[in-house]
């Protein structure tokens, strides 16, 4: 493992040029959440029904890791249904869970799989992680999952 | 006298292990926790090869020596902070001995010097871990008694230019950091202890970034109460310290209450023993404070002013250079007036849980986060820095890793097209 297995450029390019890092007005429902052990928040704005996630936007402040998942992640669920989000969701988890064993769905995950190696590192899965709870935790608010 | 660094890491086994890629280790992580020597290490293991027993119980040979090498600590503890030997408590942390002291205070009666209601204020500063802010917070809330805080200025030091209106005749209580864990900005003390005698307020010393780094007198400061932990001094995990004046300690209720902190018992109440006992309620960590006496030792036999005369020199040498990394921030005072050797820092372009992610790659460890302070990364408006805390066993090639290991991360984080 070395640093550039670890930051692939997708994510560094994620990092710089986040995708729907901007907080849509009159949300169905705003979640703010914190990674408590270093202080990067990430405030997740969702509008949604059962047919599909309307809009997913984001604002935030982190490292490379969180802010490039979470961009990873309002782009890949956009416009999917809640079902499909979730499945997405749990396959990007059981990667994170994997120790490195596993290289990720490209299909479900695309630029998700870029983040794999992370899952080298047990303190950094929770920064992976963190946009993906955000977006759990909108969906089950407004009952779409 | 200067300090023999090598012959000081070569007491230290986990400094000869390799890290990541076969890296020798560069820690610079003993704000978090010290590494500790062997000294320490053979001292807990014989405590439970040779001596194991229930101190101050037991009518056997073992328990008198448990008891003689436990009672031995105190007393080296004492020592080490010109305090007396029952004035010395041992507790599980510092965070422990400051909550421990929130709730004693918490348990007093009106009439005692401890008592607080919503004509009292308690002062603590934005440098506060959370170990001394949590603690006084519950307290206020439980009490009714009014929280009131010092802020910073632009160095990340105390600002004490309120100190007159801060410590009022309401002040009952002014918790404080010895030194931050943040910012290695060290307090003015005199100026503060001066000033809660004149108004009549305790004076409670948060000392973990301190005990361990120099030469510290409690008679001398002038303080009431003091914290600080063992595992951040070269001493085990599991043990800490709550110091307090005689004549306080007599007054202050107890908080844990069971085993052995009795002097007699019946079906409707119980008599309390004196300190240290009224506050060690239990069998305590018998084999933490062998080690931890071990530990003071340890230290002092290098001499606190030859320690801390090397932090300084280390910290003037980092300063010098981390000024010269371009687009790095230093986060604290600029000198080593008033300062210890805690290096906080941001790099332009760079997160530094990204940053520390790179040191790693290279063996070195430092801290990144909000330290425990949240408040003060909130009032500076950081998510977080990158820390870099040194202690005896750093030198000059250690801050030299920590400096190269900068400028590749840069590279490799702010290389253009990235």
């Amino acid at each position: 493992m070395n640093l550039e297995s670890l930051y692939q450029d997708l994510i560094l390019d994620h990092y710089k040029n986040p995708l729907n890092k901007k907080l849509a007005e009159n949300p169905g429902i705003s979640v703010h959440h914190v990674n408590p052990s270093c202080g990067d928040e990430v405030t997740l704005h969702l509008t949604g029904d059962r047919s599909e996630l309307k809009s997913v936007t984001w604002d935030g402040v982190g490292c490379s890791i969180s802010q490039a998942s979470t961009s990873v992640m309002s782009d890949l669920v956009q416009g999917k249904s809640p079902a499909q989000a979730e499945s997405i969701l749990n396959s990007f988890m059981e990667m994170m869970q994997s120790k490195g064993g596993s290289q990720g769905d490209l299909e479900l995950l695309g630029d998700g799989v870029a983040f794999s190696g992370v899952s080298k590192f047990p303190a950094r899965i929770k920064c992976a992680l963190l946009g993906w709870m955000a977006l759990k935790d909108a969906m089950v608010q407004l009952d779409l999952i | 006298m200067p300090l023999d660094v090598s012959t000081i890491k070569a007491d230290f086994p986990i400094l000869q292990r390799k890290v990541r890629h076969d890296n020798p280790l560069i820690y610079l992580d003993s704000g978090a926790t010290s590494q500790k020597p062997i000294q320490v290490i053979d001292a807990v293991s014989n405590f439970y090869k040779n001596h194991n027993s229930a101190v101050h119980r037991g009518a056997h040979l073992i328990a008198e020596e448990a008891t003689d090498a436990y009672e031995g600590a105190r007393e080296k503890v004492a020592k080490f902070i010109d305090g007396d030997p029952d004035e010395v408590i041992f507790t599980k942390s510092a965070t422990e001995s400051l909550n421990a002291l929130a709730y004693s205070i918490g348990n007093a009666a009106k009439g005692s010097p401890f008592y607080l209601d919503e004509n009292s204020e308690i002062l603590v500063s934005e440098l506060e871990h959370h170990a001394n802010l949590i603690p006084w917070q519950e307290l206020a809330k439980r009490t009714g008694a009014k929280l009131t805080w010092f802020e910073i200025d632009e160095d990340v030091r105390l600002d004490y230019s309120n100190i007159d209106q801060l410590i009022n005749k309401k002040t009952k209580i002014i918790a404080i950091t010895h030194q931050s864990n943040v910012s290695g900005a060290i307090t003015d003390l005199p100026a503060i202890v001066e000033r809660a005698k004149v108004v009549g307020a305790l004076t409670i010393l948060d000392a973990c970034q301190s005990a361990p780094h120099m030469d510290i007198s409690v008679k001398k400061l002038g303080i009431d109460f003091y914290a600080f932990s063992g595992h951040k001094a070269v001493g085990p995990t599991g043990i800490g310290i709550l110091w307090g004046r005689t004549e306080l300690l007599d007054q202050l209720p107890p908080f844990l209450y069971g085993g052995s902190m009795v002097t007699s018992v019946t079906m409707t109440g119980a008599t309390f023993a004196k300190s240290p006992r009224k506050f060690e309620a239990g069998v305590p960590n018998m084999a933490g404070a062998v080690g931890l006496g071990v530990a003071l030792d340890y230290l002092s036999d290098i001499g606190m002013e030859n320690i801390h005369n090397h932090e300084i020199a280390l910290t003037q040498y980092s300063l010098e250079k981390l000024a010269q990394v371009e687009g790095l921030t230093v986060i604290g005072p600029k000198n080593v007036e008033m300062r210890g050797a805690v290096l906080s820092f941001t790099v332009d372009g760079i997160h530094p849980h990204d940053l520390g992610q790179a040191l790693d790659e290279n063996g070195i460890a430092v801290r990144t986060g909000h330290h425990c302070a949240w408040p003060l990364m909130k009032k500076m408006k950081l998510v977080a820095t990158t820390r870099a805390s040194l202690y005896l066993y750093n030198d000059f090639t250690d801050v030299d890793h920590l400096i190269t290991g900068i400028e590749s991360a840069k590279k490799f984080f702010l290389k253009s097209g990235r």
